[in-house]
C-alpha cells in the first residue's frame, strides 16, 4: 500500500509532445540542406555550421550559469539557432562572424528578453541583420558554388537587383539548377528541393503550419508576377521563389512559434505581410533580398495581430 | 476537440460485478450541488438498506440514503474525493444488507404516473447527474421554460472510463425505460441518445432495441441514436448541443437556455431504478482501473465504500500506486487518503504508477498555439495562463477564463507542461469572489 500519493489539478495524463522533440524535429529536417550546403559550397560550409552552433550553445550555457537558472542547452532551441543563423550567412565569412552572430542572437535576441518564449524577434535572423549592417562586405560576398578557390559571385536576385539581366541570363540558370541549388547564395538557403522535403515532414507530422508559409510564398510570388520589372503580369512567378532565400524564411523561420502569432487567421496574417514586406524590399527598396527583414518586421506586429485576431469564442454572437 | 489514447481496452469487455459488501459505508453529507445534508439518524441508530438518513431544509439538494444495514457508529469528519474532508455518517454493515425497498411497480402503475409523482420519486430516491457535476437531477427534471430536445450522454469521452459503456450493453431496456420516464417529466419531441464511434456493440444494441415494436418503417424509431466522433471533450453539454443540434449555448447560459436538456446515461438508469424498483441511489457501476492493478473491471459499488476496499477487490497491486484518481483521468479529482469514500458522481476510480504519472516541472510558454487550436470552447489558454501568472486578473478575463469548462484539453496538449487548469481555476476562485 502507497503511503504517500501525489495530489494535484487535473489533467493527470499528458499528451507525449514536448518542446524538446518539436525542436530536435525542425533541426533534423533541416539537416539535409546543411548536408547539401557543404557539398555545394565545400568544407568551408560545415566550418561556419560548427562555429555558428557551438557559439550559440556556449553563450546559452553561460548566461544561464551566470544567472543561476537550470541549464536546458539540451531543449535544441540554441542548436536550432545557430543552425538558422549558419543557414543565413555566406560560406565564405571569416571565422568569428558566426562567433558574434551566435553570441548576439542568444545574449541579445533571446536571453537579455528572458530566455525561450520570451524574445520579440526570431535570434537568428536579429543576429543576421545585425551582422549586415555592421560587416556588410563580409555579409554580401557570396561563394560561387563548386568552386574550390572560393571565388565570389553575385547572387541572381543581386543580379536583377543591379540590372545585370545580361549577366542572369549569360549565366543561363534554368528554373531546375535554381530548385537544386547550383547557384551562390547563403549557405542553407540554395537547395530548394531538400528544404520543401524538411517542410514536408514538419507538415506532416503536426509541427508547423501551412496558413504562414502559404501566405508568404503566395503573396510574395503573386506580387512579383502582377509588378514585374517588364510591365503588369509580366513578372517571374517561380523565379522570384526560387532564387531566395523565401523557401528557408517561410517554412523554417516564420513558423517559429515565439515570435508568430498564436492563431492560425494571425499566422495568414503574418504570412502575407512577409511577403509583402519582401516584395516591397526588392523591388524598390536598397537590397536584393528582403526575406530576413521582413520576417523581423512582422515579428514586432506579432503582439498587435494577437490583439485583434481572436478565435470565435463558443457560444458569443459576433 | 482531440482524440487521446483512450485505454478504455482494460475494462470495456469486463462485465459488471457485484463487490463484497463492505464492512463499513462512510456516507459524507454532501455528495451534490446545493445544500449540504443534516443527518437525520443518530450515533447508535439501526439503519436498512436504502433508508434515508440525510435531508437538508432547501429546494437545491438532494437526501442521501443508507447503503448498508448495520448501526450509525459516528458522525464526523473524514476524507472525501471533491471538497478534502466533509462531515460524513459512518455505518458498521451487519453483513445482512436488510432492506426496506418496497415491491416492484406494475407496468400499469407506472403508466398511471404524473410527471409531478416520476420528480417526487427522483427527488425522493436522491438522483443527481451521475456524470461529473452532481447536479440533482428532479431541478432538471422540471426545468423554468419549455423545453423541447432531450440528449441522453452515453458519450464517456474521458479515457479510461468503461462504467456507462457497460451500463449501456447491459441494461440497455432499463435505459430506454429510463428514458420514457424522462420523456414524460420533460414533455419534449425530440431524444437523442449520443454514443461515441468507439462503442460500436453499445450503439448495435440501442439500434436493436430501440426499433419500432412491430414491422415499421426504420424511421419510426422512438429515439435517434446520434453516433459521433471519439473526439475529447465530446461529452460536455455544449459539445453536445453543437455537434448533434448545431446550437450553441450561448455564454453564461445553460442547455435549457436554448430548450435543450442534457441527462447522463447512468443517471437514467437510476431513475428507472427509482421509478420500477423504488431503488434509492445507494450504490452505482465503478470503473476501477489503472496500470497498478492486477484485476481492473467495472463494479457495482455502494456508495461510502472506501478506496482501500476497492483496492482489496482489484488487487493485489502490481506496482506502487503514486496518484489515485477519483473520476476520469482529464476531469477528475487526485485523492490523498485510502479512506476516501465512493460518491454518487464516481464513475471511476484510477490507480497510476510512475509510470503512467511523469510529475514535470511547468516550462515556459513558447506560443506554439496547441492549446489554442485545440480548445473547444475557442478559449486562448496560453494567454490565460500567463495572464494569471502576472496576476493580471482583468486580462485574464478578457481571454475567457470565466467561460472555460476545465476539460483539460489545452494542458494535455502543452508541450511546455504548463498547469493551465490550475491557473485558471486559480482565477475563477478570485474573479469570483
Amino acid at each position: 500500500m502507497p503511503d504517500k500519493l501525489i495530489v494535484s489539478v487535473s489533467p493527470h495524463i499528458h499528451s507525449h509532445e514536448s518542446t524538446p522533440k518539436v525542436m530536435w524535429s525542425v533541426f533534423f529536417a533541416l539537416i539535409p540542406a546543411g548536408i547539401v550546403g557543404v557539398f555545394i559550397f565545400g568544407l568551408a560550409a560545415l566550418k561556419i555550421i560548427i562555429i555558428s552552433v557551438l557559439s550559440c550553445l556556449v553563450t546559452e550555457a553561460l548566461i544561464q550559469k551566470l544567472t543561476h537558472r537550470r541549464i536546458s542547452i539540451g531543449d535544441g532551441s540554441a542548436v536550432l539557432t545557430g543552425l538558422l543563423l549558419a543557414y543565413n550567412l555566406s560560406s565564405n565569412v571569416p571565422f568569428w562572424i558566426p562567433v558574434i552572430g551566435g553570441i548576439f542572437a542568444i545574449a541579445v535576441c533571446k536571453q537579455a528578453f528572458g530566455g525561450l518564449g520570451a524574445n520579440i524577434f526570431n535570434p537568428a535572423l536579429a543576429a543576421r541583420a545585425f551582422l549586415l549592417a555592421s560587416w556588410p562586405k563580409h555579409m554580401t560576398g557570396f561563394s560561387k558554388p563548386f568552386s574550390p578557390d572560393a571565388v565570389t559571385s553575385a547572387t541572381p536576385l543581386a543580379m536583377l537587383k543591379e540590372g545585370k539581366v545580361a549577366d542572369l541570363v549569360q549565366s543561363g540558370l534554368s528554373y531546375m539548377d535554381l530548385f537544386l541549388g547550383k547557384r551562390s547564395g547563403c549557405l542553407g538557403e540554395v537547395c530548394i528541393l531538400v528544404l520543401l522535403i524538411g517542410a514536408v515532414y514538419l507538415l506532416w507530422r503536426g509541427y508547423i503550419w501551412w496558413y504562414t508559409p502559404a501566405g508568404f510564398i503566395l503573396t510574395l510570388g503573386g506580387l512579383s508576377w502582377i509588378f514585374g520589372v517588364g510591365g503588369f503580369f509580366k513578372g517571374d512567378f517561380l523565379f522570384s521563389i526560387l532564387a531566395g532565400g523565401v523557401i528557408l524564411g517561410a517554412f523554417f523561420m516564420a513558423t517559429d512559434y515565439v515570435t508568430t502569432p498564436i492563431t492560425k487567421k494571425g499566422q495568414l496574417i503574418f504570412g502575407i505581410g512577409c511577403g509583402v514586406i519582401t516584395f516591397i524590399i526588392r523591388r524598390f527598396g536598397g537590397y536584393p533580398e528582403g526575406i530576413s527583414y521582413s520576417i523581423l518586421m512582422m515579428n514586432a506586429t506579432v503582439p498587435l495581430i494577437d490583439r485583434y485576431v481572436r478565435p470565435r469564442r463558443y457560444g458569443v454572437k459576433k | 476537440m482531440f482524440r487521446l489514447e483512450e485505454h478504455k481496452e482494460e475494462t470495456e469487455n469486463k462485465a459488471i460485478a457485484k463487490t463484497v459488501l463492505p464492512s463499513r459505508a462512510y456516507i459524507p453529507l454532501s455528495q451534490h450541488l446545493g445544500r449540504i445534508c443534516n443527518p437525520e439518524v443518530k450515533i447508535g441508530d439501526s439503519v436498512s438498506t436504502g433508508q434515508r438518513i440525510a435531508a437538508a431544509d432547501a429546494r437545491i439538494y438532494a437526501p442521501i440514503h443508507a447503503s448498508l444495514s448495520g448501526k450509525v457508529t459516528s458522525i464526523s469528519d473524514w476524507p472525501h474525493p471533491l471538497l478534502g474532508r466533509c462531515k460524513s455518517i459512518i455505518i458498521q454493515g451487519d453483513g445482512q444488507d436488510k432492506s426496506q425497498i418496497p415491491n416492484p411497480k406494475s407496468q400499469t402503475d407506472i403508466e398511471n404516473l404524473t410527471p409531478e409523482q416520476i420528480r417526487n420519486i427522483v427527488f425522493e430516491a436522491g438522483i443527481v447527474g451521475m456524470g461529473g457535476a452532481a447536479f440533482p437531477t428532479h431541478i432538471k427534471l422540471s426545468p423554468p421554460s419549455p423545453v423541447d430536445t432531450l440528449i441522453v450522454n452515453g458519450t464517456e469521452c474521458e479515457p479510461y472510463l468503461t462504467a456507462d459503456y457497460r451500463l449501456m450493453l447491459e441494461k440497455t431496456k432499463e435505459i430506454l425505460q429510463g428514458i420514457e420516464l424522462v420523456v414524460k417529466c420533460l414533455g419534449v419531441k425530440k431524444v437523442y441518445i449520443a454514443i461515441e464511434d468507439n462503442k460500436p456493440q453499445a450503439i448495435e444494441k440501442f439500434k436493436i432495441q430501440n426499433s419500432p415494436p412491430k414491422a415499421g418503417p426504420p424511421s419510426a424509431e422512438k429515439f435517434k441514436i446520434k453516433v459521433l466522433k471519439s473526439q475529447y471533450p465530446q461529452g460536455g453539454e455544449k459539445q453536445l448541443t453543437k455537434n448533434i443540434l448545431g446550437r450553441e449555448v450561448p455564454q453564461g447560459k445553460l442547455p435549457f437556455d436554448i430548450g435543450v436538456v442534457v441527462h447522463n446515461v447512468a443517471t437514467v438508469f437510476a431513475i428507472y431504478e427509482a421509478v420500477y424498483l423504488g431503488k434509492p441511489l445507494y450504490e452505482r457501476v465503478v470503473t476501477v482501473t489503472g496500470d497498478c492493478l492486477e484485476n481492473p473491471g467495472n463494479f457495482l459499488v455502494r456508495i461510502g465504500t472506501p478506496l482501500s476496499d476497492l483496492i482489496t477487490q482489484c488487487g493485489p497491486l502490481k506496482k506502487k500506486p503514486e496518484k489515485i484518481i477519483f473520476g476520469g483521468p482529464m476531469m477528475g479529482f487526485a485523492q490523498y487518503s485510502l479512506d476516501t469514500p465512493v460518491i454518487k458522481n464516481t464513475n471511476g476510480v484510477i490507480l497510476f504508477s510512475d509510470t503512467e504519472i511523469k510529475v514535470a516541472e511547468e516550462a515556459a510558454c513558447i506560443r506554439c498555439s496547441r492549446c489554442v487550436e485545440h480548445c473547444p470552447l475557442g478559449l486562448m489558454p496560453c494567454l490565460i495562463s500567463l495572464a494569471c501568472q502576472k496576476e493580471r486578473w482583468d486580462a485574464a478575463r478578457s481571454y475567457g477564463c470565466l467561460d472555460c469548462m476545465e476539460c483539460g484539453l489545452c494542458d494535455y496538449v502543452c508541450p511546455q507542461r504548463r498547469n493551465i487548469v490550475q491557473a485558471i481555476k486559480r482565477a475563477k476562485a478570485l474573479l469570483n469572489r
